[in-house]
């Protein structure tokens, strides 16, 4: 079985992040091959021009056009970077939000120091929430009254998805700031109180990965791991009926 | 003023000899005893800040284990059993942070370096408001105290990291107080020495000292003055927006209905959080240049003067420096890609950000060039100043995948991050900074240091800092975050593991390799060779003063007679030909 984290980037488990993973390692090789080549230019001129007797400092200006072709080069070089992958890669995550009938909505509400998943159950509507009803045993402040409440799942650090099907999130904040980080997701975004940021994406393999927080949120920052699931259509089925049961059981 | 101050230094003179001890070094006007000052203080600081890395340091390789030794001198609010809490982790992190960019490496690039050099290569007896200069350090004395004396408010110093984003500072112990207030400090020194330098470098030029025969250095100065000036205003804006948010209930950054501890907090609301990463980032980015443009200055002028041949192209230096100095201001919201601000803005930022690139690289390119076709002495000085070329290239290369949004998502607040701008900062600044204490100590002091003990600290300082931050490289592609206070808690971090083990060794090595520096500064400072004026065969106004220059600086005001960097010009006999010497030398 691949492994899923190692000594270079974590595996991709989602239908975007090879676009990104592509660039970076585009990026990286552009990055040795400038570094390396610019040092060995600079050791070949230390070495050649060193101070030894009977060699002479030269006063006249030479005129160079090695680096007038460099700049041009790496100029040409970042407007394709920019407008070949990073733009269009950033638009698609923040402007192609899925709306599609089979997309899976959740609500995910950092707190310091845990994650609140919310989901709107078989009716596909989240429930009321209030920040009165707030407390340690409903930390999302669901109002169970409102008939859109009764079936929504309320979670706490486990965030399930089905494998093949769009995910969207809408990610806000209790408290301070926290960031959503999927590794192998490739998604980071930033939960920021007073903002609700949608995040959203697919995953393509299953397994058992993590929510991480990326953003010092306080004397817990480090624990705030919360374990991110991508199950199998009928293990996640499976996953939403118990939870459903237990939350009509309670 | 301008008349008294340029032709003044005569009325100084005849007084410094009465001056009592405490009014002729301690509240000095004279600007090289301010900038010794604020070289001994930047100095300290940078250990202290490196001290407090080293504590980490220890807690990343062996996390929950005991600090052996001295581990147990700690109070209890911040180690138990030798054990460090996550508190003072947080607290470290913080003022690591704060100490190094604030009261560190700025301090010694301007106030210390500046401070001494621009009025000696401007040819000026002294900066323009001498007593304004005394101001400005002492301003950033008492930031300093307050902020080193910040671990022992009842709650300890600021943990919410030396960004300190709300809400998370405003919701902080009273450490975050007492930063603001430090910073308070800190932000008017720096002001009140950016208006400074720009009235000394406009007004006291000598005669013929056109701003095209500018040595590099003064012009990089002229560069980060400005950048003071025009960024620091805005921080000073928000730290004391967020001092009230704090003391007063209001609520800048505060927005409605925030749940802390399921608790509904009682704030006001209606603020927003991100206008403070705004007002930050808007100082902080230009911040980067001005931790950068006085070390390529210092650069600039050492590999002038070991190559014995003028720079290359002085004038896109000079004219790239400008031109970064200004994108500077627009660049910013490229540390906050993942704020979730709008697709157009976005792009902007990433477009802003790799325009900027473009005069880093021509800077960078022009300093090797010119190195080509020179005649190069690799003494002290030469290597640190030639080993920021690679080391801050490498920081601008790794710049590049944080620019650029879609791969920040991977690399955001990874200790990618934290290897990219230490490049840009430790192996960058902090040699040129050391590169500069070697090449003008003799000027200083009136003695060389010790060349053996120099390259031992050289060569090993250059591996040390590699086994760093290198390292640090590659756990931020394996996606391990940083300011995390235990680095086992999650999975996809242990296989990076060893690598934490790794760059502590190092760092502990790092600080071995410093006790050469030390024991070197020390001993040249009483028994170091005694030296010339000019004991580089340098062409820049400095070496026509006395080693070290007495008060009022030069012997008779000097004159510009050409370009900063006649080296082995044709027609001298000599391979230099200093700026203010009048026949051919």
């Amino acid at each position: 079985m691949e492994k899923n984290y190692g000594w270079w980037l974590p595996i991709d488990a989602s239908a975007h992040g090879h676009q990104i993973d592509l660039l970076l390692n585009i990026l990286n090789v552009v990055i040795a091959v400038l570094f390396l080549g610019w040092l060995t230019f600079l050791l070949y001129t230390l070495f050649r021009f060193r101070a030894r007797p009977g060699h002479k400092a030269d006063y006249h200006e030479k005129h160079f056009k090695l680096p007038t072709y460099l700049e041009i080069g790496i100029v040409t070089l970042e407007v394709l970077l920019l407008a070949a992958f990073s733009v269009p890669i950033w638009y698609h995550l923040k402007k192609d939000i899925p709306k599609s009938s089979d997309t899976v909505l959740i609500r995910v509400v950092a707190q310091q120091f845990a994650w609140n998943i919310h989901y709107p159950g078989t009716d596909g509507v989240f429930g009321r929430v209030d920040m009165k009803l707030m407390d340690s045993s409903n930390p999302l402040g669901l109002d169970r009254s409102d008939p859109a409440a009764k079936d929504d799942i309320v979670t706490i650090n486990q965030l399930h998805v089905p494998v093949g099907r769009p995910v969207s999130i809408q990610l806000s904040s209790k408290d301070v700031i926290h960031s959503f980080d999927l590794p192998v997701m490739r998604i980071k975004q930033d939960a920021i109180p007073g903002y609700v940021a949608p995040v959203w994406f697919e995953a393509k393999k299953t397994g058992n990965f993590e929510i991480a927080c990326s953003q010092l949120c306080g004397l817990g920052h480090y624990r705030m791991r919360g374990f991110f699931i991508v199950d199998t259509p009928e293990d996640f089925k499976k996953w939403m009926d118990e939870r459903a049961a237990e939350a009509a059981s309670s | 003023m301008t008349d008294t101050s340029k032709h003044g230094h005569a009325d100084h003179d005849h007084s410094h000899h009465d001056l009592p001890f405490w009014k002729k070094y301690i509240f000095s006007q004279d600007h090289k005893i301010i900038g010794l000052q604020y070289g001994w203080t930047a100095l300290l600081f940078l250990l202290y800040g490196f001290g407090l890395m080293l504590l980490m340091r220890w807690q990343f390789a062996n996390p929950g284990q005991p600090l052996p030794l001295i581990g147990n001198w700690f109070p209890e609010s911040q180690m138990i059993g030798g054990v460090m809490l996550p508190e003072f982790f947080y607290q470290l992190g913080a003022m690591h942070g704060t100490v190094m960019v604030f009261l560190g490496v700025v301090p010694l690039a301007v106030g210390a370096f500046g401070n001494y050099l621009v009025p000696l290569q401007i040819g000026a007896p002294d900066m323009a408001f001498p007593k304004l200069n005394m101001m400005s350090y002492w301003l950033y004395f008492v930031g300093g105290v307050i902020m080193f004396a910040s671990f022992w408010v009842p709650d300890g110093a600021a943990q919410s990291g030396w960004t300190s984003y709300p809400p998370l500072s405003i919701l902080a112990g009273q450490g975050q107080t007492v930063w603001l207030v430090g910073m308070a400090f800190l932000i008017n020194s720096s002001l009140l020495g950016s208006i400074n330098f720009i009235t000394t470098i406009v007004q006291l030029r000598a005669d013929g000292l056109s701003f095209d025969r500018l040595p590099f250095f003064v012009w990089s100065q002229f560069v980060t003055s400005f950048l003071l000036l025009l960024a620091f205003p805005p921080l000073m804006a928000a730290s004391v927006l967020q001092l009230f948010d704090r003391l007063f209930g209001s609520s800048f950054f505060m927005p409605t209905g925030l749940v802390v501890n399921d608790q509904v907090s009682a704030v006001a609301g209606g603020g927003n959080p991100v206008l403070w990463q705004h007002l930050f980032w808007f100082l902080a980015h230009p911040e980067v240049y001005v931790l950068i443009l006085p070390a390529v200055g210092i650069v600039g002028e050492i590999i002038a003067c070991n190559t014995r041949k003028p720079l290359y192209n002085y004038k896109a230096l000079v004219y790239s420096a400008i031109f970064v100095g200004f994108m500077s201001f627009v660049v910013w919201a490229h540390h906050m890609f993942l704020t979730n601000m709008g697709t157009t803005m976005n792009t902007f930022f990433q477009v802003t950000t790799m325009i900027i690139s473009i005069p880093s690289v021509i800077i960078l390119t022009v300093l090797v060039l010119s190195l080509w076709g020179g005649s190069i002495r690799f003494n002290t000085p030469m290597l640190f100043a030639v080993a920021f070329l690679p080391m801050f290239g490498l920081g601008g290369l790794t710049g590049l995948p944080l620019g650029l949004a879609a791969t920040d998502i991977h690399l955001h607040d990874t200790n990618y991050v934290i290897g990219h701008f230490h490049y840009v900062v430790a192996p960058g600044t902090i040699f040129a900074l050391f590169a500069g204490i070697y090449h003008w100590f003799p000027k200083m002091t009136g003695r060389k240091m010790n060349e053996t003990l120099g390259k031992i600290h050289f060569f090993f300082s250059l591996i040390l800092m590699n086994c760093i931050f290198a390292p640090m490289l590659i756990q931020g592609l394996i996606g391990v975050l940083r300011r995390m206070y235990d680095p086992m808690q999650y999975a996809h971090a242990q296989p990076a593991q060893p690598l934490n083990v790794f760059i502590s060794i190092s760092a502990g090595l790092l600080a071995i390799a410093q006790i050469p520096f030390i024991v070197n500064f020390f001993w040249s400072l009483f028994a170091g060779q005694k030296v010339e004026e000019n004991p580089w065969q340098a062409t820049t106004m400095e070496w026509t003063a006395p080693s070290p220059p007495s008060h009022g600086n030069f012997v008779t005001p000097p004159q510009a007679h050409r370009g900063p960097y006649e080296y082995s010009a044709p027609g001298c006999k000599k391979d230099f030909w200093p700026q203010a010497m009048k026949e051919t030398n």
